[in-house]
């Protein structure tokens, strides 16, 4: 388990901006009449998405919205970790240490962040651009080790590729996501061992011969069921 | 090895359009209606008959678990759920199926609803996958634009609605009832069963939970055909299966073979060998982070299938194969998967809040040494105190790789308390 708690500082109030509310409408419709306390996470990650974190105040306004009790909207709010429950950077590295990335050397990557921005784990730089966090599986595996940067993945980085990625947020670039080492998304890199062959459609199976197989294989079982026992 | 035309994830790397114009071209929603004209007991029918086993980890087959939904409609809908919250360490074939081939998936659902009698679906995709959920967004809202599905689906008279649901970054919800918890908007703390979710699932309803892979096959199945897709695998263990091949590998990657392949063929022909070459193999985790390791010698020649693993005391899991090269330590490993559990624990069993971080604690020791060999015995008892007695499975996938790490690698570990008193004899003599 993980423990999670508010931030001490809090802001005053929260209110959607009105293309925001106007999502929340929608996501809101997308539950049956009565359930839509179903709409909380999609609503706290909009909270989020407008705020830069999730607020005291966001949670209760939230409540009110859903027709929820405040402390049902705290609970959903600390217990999943993609809450952010204090303020963070404006690029937030996420880098996964679970085994399949710590094997391909992403000790290295964290240390490298580290080293680049002059601050640890948890923690977030003095100008408020970037924080760091050290994060459990992204799933992303075969292309570890990874980072998560807001909402995009850079995989198959290294020390290297990953000091050039802060270079380029830091000259307030967008560095290509996805495979940093020049591999097509989850394929091997170098030559496809699978795939080489250009889609066709398969072939579809003679659907009537399958209803009749179906209808007789019914009726004999129902036969055998109906045949006195001897 | 499995020929491209018998695979069903065509566009798995990326490199067609995932739109509708190139999903179709490739053949999804081809004859679609024709399928749901079939009949929703043909459906499940011919599900059974292609051997499927749930692609999710537990391998329980698919067209069984369709059939225990009842039989007609009540007052209380039924849903269909599909987890896409695919968070099990070494696993990212899901991820591929819904940025690259999100049509198949949305298919699937359409045909499984049909079969299951329920008129809406609700995918439940990690929160991480943001960019997997905008192509699928768009996939499910071209569907809706082309009449695929919404009031009419395919123009078969079945009104099916589709929603996209995004987590918030907890691996627990991949557990199935914790999946409903969460969906309902609570904390995802697994629910005791029964009742299984067949008779109350979401919002009390009766409910599927299935993996997206086990979805996504579906049309293809459906397609081509019960015993196409039963021809590939051992009996038992049917079908294709896509793997993902993680860690010392040369060239890690996503790949689409056929079941019951060899370990090492898939190893040697896929992924470009183990780093070093098969000798500098040291171990393999075979199926996600839940299962037990195995040593070189097993993986020398066992088969990737559900029963192949089982034999050997591990799991085929999600077929998510981490390679350990001699180059790693062994026990950092496993003590880096117990640290995984212990900030994944929901919290909400003894066993497992408890168990979980002590675990971490002692192999944390144990990866230094700093521990007695009776200790050993004692981290083994206690994995299986933990296991079977939990609500869900993660009690039981924290206990299992310390169990296969203590089977297989237990002269490592007392090596490493034997060297570690060593050292502080000697520190100690020279202190004196």
């Amino acid at each position: 388990m993980s423990v999670r708690q508010l931030a001490k500082e809090q802001p005053d109030s929260f209110s959607f901006k009105p293309e925001y509310a106007e999502r929340a409408k929608r996501i809101i419709a997308k539950y049956p009449a009565g359930r839509q306390a179903s709409a909380v996470m999609p609503l706290l990650d909009l909270a989020q998405r407008q705020e830069g974190w999730v607020t005291k105040p966001a949670i209760g306004v939230i409540a009110q919205m859903l027709n929820m009790a405040s402390i049902r909207v705290l609970e959903v709010a600390t217990f999943y970790t993609m809450f952010e429950l204090h303020p963070v950077g404006k690029h937030h590295i996420q880098v996964c240490t679970n085994l399949p990335c710590q094997l391909r050397g992403s000790d290295a990557v964290v240390h490298a962040c580290k080293e680049k921005l002059g601050i640890g784990l948890g923690e977030r730089t003095a100008d408020g651009q970037f924080s760091l966090m050290e994060v459990e599986c992204a799933g992303a595996c075969v292309n570890a080790p990874m980072a998560q940067i807001g909402d995009d993945y850079f995989e198959d980085v290294d020390a290297t590729s990953m000091r050039k990625i802060i270079d380029a947020l830091k000259r307030g670039e967008k560095p290509k996501a996805g495979p940093q080492n020049g591999r097509v998304h989850s394929a091997p890199l170098g030559n496809f061992t699978s795939l080489t062959d250009e889609p066709k459609p398969a072939p579809m199976q003679d659907m009537a011969a399958a209803k009749a197989a179906f209808e007789k294989a019914k009726a004999d079982a129902a036969a055998k069921a109906a045949a006195p026992k001897t | 090895m499995l020929a491209d035309k018998d695979r069903i994830f065509t566009n798995l790397y990326g490199h067609h359009d995932w739109r509708l114009a190139g999903a179709k071209a490739r053949g999804d929603w081809q004859g679609t209606k024709e399928i749901l004209d079939m009949g929703a007991d043909w459906i499940i029918d011919e599900m059974k008959r292609s051997g499927l086993r749930g692609r999710g980890g537990a391998g329980f087959p698919t067209g069984l678990k369709w059939s225990f939904m009842p039989k007609t409609e009540s007052d209380r809908p039924h849903y269909l759920v599909v987890n896409a919250d695919e968070g099990e360490p070494g696993t990212c074939k899901d991820r591929d199926m819904l940025r690259f081939d999100p049509h198949k998936l949305v298919e699937g659902c359409l045909m499984a609803s049909f079969a299951m009698r329920a008129h809406a679906c609700y995918i439940y995709i990690r929160g991480e996958f943001y960019n997997e959920a905008s192509n699928l967004q768009v996939a499910i809202d071209e569907a809706y634009a082309a009449g695929l599905i919404g009031d009419n689906a395919c123009g078969s008279g079945w009104k099916f609605n589709l929603y996209l649901h995004r987590g918030a970054g907890s691996y627990i919800c991949g557990e199935e009832t914790a999946l409903i918890e969460s969906l309902e908007g609570k904390k995802g703390q697994p629910r005791l069963k029964p009742p299984f979710p067949a008779g109350v699932g979401l919002y009390g309803c009766p409910t599927t939970v299935n993996n997206v892979e086990s979805i996504a096959v579906a049309p293809t199945i459906l397609r081509r055909g019960a015993s196409w897709f039963a021809g590939f695998g051992r009996p038992n263990n049917a079908g294709t299966k896509v793997f993902c091949i993680s860690g010392h590998v040369n060239n890690p990657c996503n790949v689409e073979d056929a079941m019951s392949i060899p370990l090492k063929e898939l190893i040697e022909k896929h992924a470009g060998g183990v780093r070093g070459g098969w000798d500098n193999l040291l171990a393999i985790i075979p199926g996600g982070a839940s299962v037990p390791v195995l040593p070189k010698s097993i993986c020398d020649n066992v088969l990737m299938d559900f029963d192949g693993l089982r034999d050997v005391k591990s799991g085929l899991g999600t077929a998510a194969v981490m390679v350990i090269d001699k180059s790693a330590d062994i026990v950092a490993a496993i003590a880096r998967l117990s640290a995984f559990y212990k900030h994944e624990s929901c919290g909400q069993c003894t066993p497992c809040r408890e168990g979980t971080g002590w675990m971490a604690r002692v192999m944390k020791r144990m990866v230094k040494g700093d521990a007695t060999l009776e200790e050993i015995d004692t981290l083994e008892r206690v994995t299986y105190q933990i296991e079977g007695h939990t609500i869900c499975a993660l009690g039981d996938a924290a206990a299992w790789p310390i169990q296969g790490l203590i089977r297989h690698f237990r002269p490592e570990l007392e090596k490493r308390i034997a060297s570690y008193r060593e050292s502080k004899v000697r520190a100690s003599a020279k202190a004196a």
